[in-house]
């Protein structure tokens, strides 16, 4: 039972535990239980092995006419399973190499507070509810054009290869260094140039993510005075819960947080009254360019208010929306099992011509599904809070590459929510203003015109479907959060209600997101002040003092104006906006994933784990050849809809040829927001693929000189001996149980021993 | 009586969780850790002791340090 003190490489300083008891279990014992195959296990392991061999055979081989959505849950879960027990437990053996001898920070860095052993199980909650916002909700629904296949397939085996395994190991590392930050991690292992580089492309990528991310809310309340009516709501319902806590009842969250619940649904009820009133259609009824100016103006003023005003109840409120609608709407599909009768792969993924993103399968696939499969995001969140609660080495595994799973198993159901709908609704819905015209008759002529097999939409399915979410129109309704409204909507409201609570259902979806991402755009803006405040420190010492208030305002006005004019510009683009933009989204969040894993390694190179750096080279290849190939072509392709370039020069040359319209550009005016926004577009993708070349260069630099140097140096903080024990899975393992039966055994007051100082 | 004593122990997990998971338990940490840290103390580590935090400065203290490092949320 006890540790030995030979099997791993850290092992010398640590020594058995003061106690009597073992904080950790033998390596070679738990190495004999995994490689024991008992009859049971087999018969588990077989089951779930046919069982998604199986789906897959359903959903990519036999593709009926139609196919069930629960193929999809079946297919992911398996993988999911089959993932986690076989792959991330090869990667833990071989490349993490976790020593549950070794106190974590939270224990040596132990201040009750920031650094703080946090439950397992409730750490998981945690981490799943920071990393996953709306991102895995949008892209799916956007890809879901090219076909249920190419989407499901990139999901489901991208984040068993790639985006799981970027989270289990920056957590990791980040662990190991006492919870250093991405930023920190890539100027220790790439210096100075990685390191800056590294830097500066956080920050922008940052500023676009919040744009884009505004921009989808824009779309989603604009013409919407139900949606502008209760998700406004949620600004005197968190000051409420704020002031709460503050003077009336501190540290009652769970109590606040019910209570903040229940005036959301009186909210989205009330939406409901006051949408069709006078008061509704003259002051809600607001278009985009106005409901931007509001999130421009309510981002600034959230961003400078202290946090506990509202910046806290949100997350609060956020939190247990999140997982009890996650929760809801995968019950929901399991018993509802809707079918779906979208093709496996449509023209679109090999033409490019795609009315909701431009491009063709490859690259463009992969950046429109980040969050969900890979998501270069999340190694801000994993080298942020979680690394610092975690109780013991062996848990990253469960947290960092099961948490990613989980966000996946997101991204299928609403990938499965926006296949339920009709093809031709979907179509109406997500192509931008510019091919239909914003209107009823311009979306059926559109959507028939494209020659979709089965797909017959007819004016009346469009205006039914809009009464029946309480919009006035669900036409060019872009950015994905209304089709996953409307899908969640119809899927629910076959279990709960019937068609009169699609209403409900679908603002009740539109809030759920609206609060998620007005939460990532204030703490993102946060984020961003405080980066931009450090680099600006750099020359006038006064800003590295963010407690400084006309320096924090300056630097939160400058970082909100950034995104802020990317928003504006999505929203008056008259090419549609999200077509256009979404790409850069997805390009921005895929070149952090590749800087992560650069960083990630170069960690590995330097500990002399050549034979298994294929883990990482993996998907660090992958993603670079995805976002570097996907940036050329928005920067080198010669077809206006795709080449941001090209489309500009097409704009520049009918100006200078004295034409007063083009394409979908209306008059001059429009003409030259193209040529501008193009520009900034074009600009924007040059600026992150070559930051992104330079940290990956200097990755592969810092790799060929460890292995040159045959280097088995370390970054990592010095070893401490832990003195508490804890499982590292969910369920406990046997051997583990009888170690806890001991622990449990203990007396209390020998039990609390944080640490000796 | 045995399936009741089951709902209520389930019961008490669901809240657990969600009171870890929103951070409620955060105060009760603090505290077990600043008990454990006046045991070392006392043991003779010489140091003087934090004064320990009420439950209102500790709610206070909490959303300070989130304002003064922030923490972003993902997309």
């Amino acid at each position: 039972m006890g540790a030995s003190s030979s099997t791993t490489e850290e092992s010398t300083a640590l020594k058995r535990i003061p106690h009597d008891l073992a904080v950790a279990l033998d390596p070679e014992e738990l190495d004999a239980h995994d490689r024991q195959w008992t009859p049971l296990k087999i018969i588990i392991w077989s089951a779930i092995s046919l069982l998604g061999g199986l789906s897959w055979v359903m959903l990519a081989v036999v593709r009926g006419e139609t196919v069930n959505a629960i193929w999809f849950v079946f297919a992911a879960i398996c993988t999911y399973l089959i993932g986690y027990r076989f792959y991330s437990k090869f990667i833990e053996k071989h490349i993490i190499r976790p020593d549950d001898r070794r106190a974590t920070p939270a224990e040596y860095k132990a201040d009750g507070k920031d650094f703080a052993a946090t439950d397992r199980r409730v750490l998981f909650g945690h981490h799943f509810a920071a990393i996953a916002g709306a991102g895995p909700l949008v892209g799916p629904v956007l890809a879901a054009q090219m076909g249920y296949l190419p989407g499901t397939i990139w999901i489901i085996v991208g984040v068993v290869l790639a985006g799981a395994v970027q989270d289990y190991l920056i957590l990791h590392f980040s662990m190991r260094r006492g919870g250093r930050s991405l930023g920190q991690m890539a100027r220790d292992e790439l210096g100075v140039i990685g390191g800056t580089a590294a830097l500066i492309a956080t920050l922008v990528i940052m500023v676009i993510i919040v744009a884009i991310l505004a921009l989808v809310v824009t779309n989603a309340l604009a013409e919407s005075p139900w949606g502008v009516f209760s998700v406004g709501m949620t600004i005197p319902i968190a000051l409420f819960m704020g002031c709460y806590l503050r003077f009336f009842r501190p540290g009652k969250i769970t109590e606040i947080s019910i209570i903040g619940f229940v005036l959301l649904i009186a909210a989205i009820v009330g939406g409901g009254m006051v949408a069709g009133t006078d008061f509704g259609q003259t002051y809600l009824l607001l278009d985009k360019v106005t409901i931007a100016w509001g999130i421009i103006i309510y981002g600034f003023i959230a961003a400078i208010l202290p946090v506990w005003l509202l910046l806290a109840p949100r997350d609060y409120l956020s939190t247990f929306m999140k997982i009890g609608t996650i929760g809801m709407l995968a019950v929901a599909i399991v018993i509802i099992r809707p079918e779906i009768s979208v093709p496996a792969v449509s023209d679109f993924a090999t033409s490019g011509t795609g009315p909701v993103v431009a491009g063709t399968l490859f690259p463009f696939l992969f950046v429109t599904i980040a969050c969900g499969a890979l998501s270069g995001f999340h190694a801000l969140i994993a080298s942020g809070t979680t690394p610092k609660l975690i109780q013991k080495e062996r848990q990253t595994r469960f947290i960092g590459y099961g948490g990613m799973l989980m966000e996946s198993l997101v991204a299928i159901m609403a990938l499965v929510a926006a296949l339920s709908i009709d093809r031709g609704i979907y179509f109406a819905m997500n192509a931008s203003p510019a091919l239909t015209g914003g209107t009823v008759q311009g979306a059926v002529a559109f959507v028939n015109s494209l020659g979709l097999t089965g797909v017959n939409l007819t004016p009346s399915m469009l205006t039914d479907m809009a009464t029946n979410v309480g919009e006035e129109s669900i036409v060019s309704r872009t950015g994905g959060a209304p089709t996953l409204a409307v899908g969640l909507s119809h899927i629910m409201q076959q279990l709960v209600g019937g068609a009169s609570m699609m209403s409900f259902w679908y603002h009740f979806a539109i809030m759920f997101e609206a609060l998620f991402i007005l939460t990532a755009v204030d703490a993102g803006t946060r984020v961003a002040r405080f980066m931009l405040q450090d680099s600006l420190g750099n020359f006038f010492p006064k800003f590295k003092n963010t407690s400084w208030r006309p320096g924090a305002w300056a630097a939160t006005a400058i970082m909100v104006a950034a995104w802020g004019a990317v928003l504006l510009m999505g929203v008056t683009d008259p090419l549609g906006g999200i077509n256009t933009l979404f790409p850069l989204f997805g390009i921005a969040n895929q070149l952090l994933a590749a800087i992560a894993l650069a960083v990630c390694m170069a960690i590995v190179a330097k500990r002399g784990l050549f034979k298994y750096l294929w883990v990482v080279a993996l998907p660090l290849g992958f993603a670079a050849v995805v976002t570097i190939s996907a940036s050329f072509l928005k920067i080198f392709s010669t077809t206006p809809a795709i080449g941001y370039f090209a489309q500009n020069r097409a704009f520049s040359d009918a100006l200078a040829a004295g034409e007063t319209s083009f394409g979908t550009a209306p008059n001059v005016l429009a003409m030259e927001a193209v040529v501008r926004n193009t520009m900034v577009q074009g600009v924007l993708s040059i600026v992150f693929v070559v930051l992104a070349i330079i940290v990956i260069l200097t990755a592969i630099q810092a790799t060929w000189n460890a292995y040159r140097k045959n280097s088995s140096a370390t970054s990592e903080d010095d070893a401490v001996q832990s003195q508490i024990f804890a499982p590292a899975g969910f369920i406990m393992t046997p051997p583990e149980k009888v170690l806890q039966a001991e622990w449990d055994a203990l007396p209390v007051e020998k039990k609390i021993k944080v640490k000796g100082h | 009586m045995t399936v009741l004593a089951g709902v209520r122990k389930g019961a008490r997990g669901v809240v657990w969780f969600l009171k870890g998971i929103l951070g409620e338990d955060a105060y009760e940490k603090y505290v077990a850790h600043h008990a454990s840290e006046c045991e070392t103390d006392a043991a003779g580590a010489g140091r003087a002791p934090h004064p320990l935090m009420t439950e209102r400065e500790f709610w206070r203290d909490q959303t300070d340090r989130q304002d003064k490092n922030p923490q972003g949320r993902c997309c």
